[in-house]
């Protein structure tokens, strides 16, 4: 096994970032528990980055498990696979994890309890595939990133084969509270991970592989460590624990010590981050052909009574995750999709979790905090706190005072809507409120914009066309006029050498 | 049971505020003590009223402005204010000069600004400084320690704060107000600092405001508040060497003309400046390079003005000197962004080095 370790002073150098209270037990502690098949499940046909995928099957059909029930559609997407045999109740509108509490487009599966598989394609020796083919198959099962962003892994899988990279990093950090999934899945799947990562690592061409792992999660390093171990190409790395530091770009910086441009990708270093769930659910795809069906996700927060990591099918309603959790001790004040840092908060219990959930959180009120803002003291914590070198109170100011321009000019488009800022702010200001909200107008007057643009390139069109049918028309006529004249001035001509003629 | 819209993060740190303001009274508390144990009842009376004062000057321009007042009082920032400008006058002087300088720190330098986080200048400097140009005999007379000693009870207090008048037994000079004199009257400055030791300012057992008399004190709280991570240790590490380099410099090459450094360190609220007044958040810059400028300048300033300009004293000037320039130094001395050159170019792409070995 190689052998990479951060140099010290790297690690003093690091000022950025947050070490709010993990949180991360009784549940890392816990094996990961079965959670059983639901009375109903609902796949979202949006749980990946980008396009939602489109129904192919119709309602009251019988599907098996593994059986693609929506394909991806264009560049960006992922297929979605029924998660267990059952029936396809309904195609429509389901509840779904968004902050607006809106409604989006799900297929409703009632499970017949068999849990057939559909044919899998098992292959004894995955490695020996060629990488094209190790992508198409990675897009066949629908693999997304499992880290949050539920970015497609196998688009990410063509990016790195046109970009050149020479390092895969394996994202085990798991810098968000209370998730121990990933610590979880490294402690009992360690092979996976690891077989799965080579699949990677063989699919873009690169020679290195790096798996960054906290230090706060000794156990899942050890593991790694050991499945890791016969193999030269591939090196764990303790990092320090501090949040945001499962952020791709931060990770990045900690392990290879360089910065990828702001704007660009990490494949401009040479580098493509995937998590490592997903490196596992892609030896599962290519080594046993499962489609993605499952994944592990924690269920915490002090409102469950025995928190949790389990193993669910996707499409599983939190209702269900929580009542295997043992319920809920007390009224939550806040229900979260993913971590606490960056997850989505849902309006009740009703939504299905989706490939990209990491996490199912019951928060108190004490964990949520109470959060009545009050003035800025421009005590700078946030700009301590901003991983990406952001003056997050200046952005609020600006943004607050209506200058979306002036805060785009200070940074706004590098924020990483981390959270970090808005976890220490002592006044507690909705920081990351703001810079959402910000964003989201420029994105609607940058839509705007080009819309009127459009409209003013039609009407200019336009006019130019009428401009040159009226000269066309006004030529075409002069030139009849011309043609007219000259017909009769040759007639009269014709007339007058006529009559020359005759009176000669 | 849920608001419509929750935006991320769904966890908080518990300090807040309030609790930052309880921290940098918390520090001021040894230094205050021991002011108060040299200076009798009468410096205790001034302390109270100055903080009342400010206090009350923030109630009524909550009330007058229609904001709730009790949550934004409960912060404890007029009070914070008026406890560093009680540390920054004598000790006894008459009450109304701590009334005064409650209203025009809390009123005039914060208020019409639109309160908390929103005033250029440091409100309590801009009081005592107000003070200091208005009324220069009663913001000069100092009274000499060790007065609980001598006996004050809290009658003597009241009629010392009604009247103003310290009987002429106990007046003394402030070390850089001595020196200013005696060095204007053409002595060296040998004979001017004949019997002013560095230990009595160590332990404040001379002339002084509350806050400049017990250096060791005061430098305590200020490590306490670094070590609670309230301040960093860029501005009072910045301001002290703005303020001793020249100075030292200064001294190694005149020792008859330039006080040295330890004496500047020690003397005029230096440490209590350093410490608790340019960390002010809300007028000092609030990125790691813009502090720096910062925190040099307003240090090099207090010495410019000690050395050269009319007052004995450099230190409030100084800081709203700087004050002024922090929008600036926010503006313009920002950190660098990640991915990014410090002008905000995007970096170039760069291969990463083979990293195993």
């Amino acid at each position: 096994m190689a052998h990479v370790v951060i140099p010290p002073i790297r690690r003093l150098l690091t000022r950025w970032g947050i070490h709010p209270d993990s949180h991360k037990f009784p549940a890392a502690g816990l094996d990961i528990a079965d959670a059983g098949l639901p009375p109903l499940l609902v796949l979202p046909l949006s749980q990946q980055a980008g396009a939602p995928a489109r129904p192919v099957v119709k309602v009251g059909d019988h599907v098996l498990r593994g059986q693609l029930v929506a394909e991806a559609v264009g560049h960006v997407s992922a297929h979605v696979h029924a998660s267990t045999s059952g029936t396809v109740l309904a195609i429509g509108d389901a509840p779904m994890p968004h902050p607006s509490g809106l409604p989006g487009q799900g297929i409703t599966l009632r499970p017949d309890g068999l849990d057939r598989w559909a044919p899998r394609d098992v292959e004894p020796y995955p490695i020996n595939l060629a990488p094209e083919e190790i992508a198409r198959r990675v897009a066949a099962a629908g693999v997304v990133g499992m880290g949050g962003a539920a970015f497609p892994a196998a688009v990410k899988l063509a990016l790195g084969q046109r970009s050149g990279i020479h390092t895969v990093i394996l994202n085990g950090s798991e810098c968000e509270p209370y998730l121990s999934c990933d610590d979880r899945l490294m402690q009992e799947c360690a092979g996976d991970i690891i077989e799965g990562a080579r699949l990677l690592l063989r699919a873009t061409g690169a020679q290195h592989l790096l798996v960054g792992i906290e230090d706060n999660k000794p156990d899942a390093i050890d593991a790694m460590k050991l499945a890791a171990h016969p193999y030269p190409e591939v090196s764990v790395v303790r990092i320090p624990s501090r949040y945001p530091m499962g952020a791709e770009r931060q990770l990045i910086h900690t392990l290879l010590g360089v910065e990828p441009p702001a704007g660009g990708r990490a494949a401009d270093v040479g580098v493509v981050v995937h998590n490592v769930g997903t490196a596992a659910a892609v030896w599962r795809a290519l080594r046993h052909g499962e489609a993605l069906t499952e994944r592990v996700i924690t269920v915490a927060g002090g409102a469950v009574a025995a928190p949790r990591n389990m193993r669910v099918r996707v499409g599983t309603p939190m209702s269900w995750l929580v009542e295997r959790a043992g319920g809920l001790t007390r009224e939550p004040a806040r229900l979260v999709v993913g971590g606490p840092m960056m997850g989505v908060a849902v309006p009740d219990l009703d939504v299905p979790v989706g490939k990209g959930a990491s996490g199912v959180l019951a928060l108190t009120a004490a964990e949520v905090g109470e959060r009545e803002p009050s003035a800025c003291i421009r005590c700078g914590s946030c700009v301590v706190a901003c991983p990406v070198g952001l003056m997050p109170l200046e952005m609020a100011n600006r943004i607050n005072a209506g200058e979306l321009g002036q805060a785009e000019d200070i940074g706004l488009r590098d924020c990483l809507t981390c959270g970090a800022c808005g976890y220490v702010c002592p006044s507690r200001i909705p920081l990351v409120q703001y810079f959402a909200h910000a964003r989201g107008e420029l994105m609607a007057r940058e839509r705007e914009r080009k819309r009127l643009d459009e409209v003013r390139e039609l009407t200019e069109a336009r006019a130019a066309r009428h401009e040159r049918e009226a000269r066309e028309k006004a030529e075409m006529h002069a030139r009849r006029k011309a043609e007219r004249a000259a017909a009769q001035a040759a007639e009269a001509a014709a007339k007058a050498s006529a009559t020359q003629e005759e009176s000669a | 049971m849920n608001s419509p819209v929750q935006a991320s993060p769904h966890a908080l740190s518990r300090r807040t505020s309030g609790h930052i303001m309880a921290l940098v009274m918390a520090a001021l508390v040894p230094a205050t003590l021991a002011g108060f144990w040299q200076f009798g009842w009468p410096a205790f009376c001034l302390w109270a009223v100055t903080v009342l004062s400010c206090v009350l000057a923030e109630a009524l321009c909550l009330q007058w402005s229609g904001r709730r007042v009790a949550p934004v009082l409960s912060d404890g920032s007029a009070a914070l204010t008026g406890w560093l400008l009680a540390m920054s006058l004598p000790p006894w002087a008459p009450w109304w000069i701590g009334v005064l300088g409650g209203f025009i720190s809390i009123v005039i330098a914060k208020q019409v600004f639109g309160g908390l986080g929103c005033n250029v200048f440091n409100p309590a400097m801009v009081g005592r400084t107000v003070l200091l140009v208005s009324f220069p005999v009663h913001m000069t007379q100092w009274v000499s320690p060790q007065v609980l000693a001598q006996g004050t009870d809290l009658a003597q207090a009241i009629a010392i704060g009604l009247n103003g008048g310290i009987p002429d037994a106990l007046t003394s000079a402030s070390l850089l107000g001595h020196v200013k004199t005696e060095l204007g009257r053409g002595l060296t400055l040998v004979d001017a600092l004949h019997g002013f030791l560095p230990e009595q300012s160590m332990l404040g057992l001379r002339a002084g405001s509350l806050g400049e008399t017990s250096a060791l004190l005061i430098g305590a709280g200020g490590l306490f508040l670094v070590f609670k991570r309230v301040i960093g240790l860029r501005i009072p590490l910045g301001f002290l060497a703005g303020l001793c380099i020249p100075a030292a410099i200064a001294h190694a090459a005149a020792p008859q003309a330039f006080l040295p450094a330890t004496t500047h360190l020690l003397s005029g609220g230096a440490l209590l400046c350093a410490f608790f007044i340019a960390t002010d958040y809300v007028t000092s810059p609030s990125a790691p390079f813009g502090q720096w400028i910062f925190a040099l300048g307003a240090g090099l300033l207090t010495w410019l003005i000690r050395t050269w300009g009319g007052y004995p004293e450099g230190v409030g000037f100084a800081i709203l000197l700087m004050n002024a320039a922090t929008p600036l130094l926010d503006l313009w001395a920002r950190p660098r962004i990640f991915g990014r050159r410090i002008g905000g170019k995007p970096l170039d792409a760069r291969r990463a080095q083979e990293v195993t070995r």
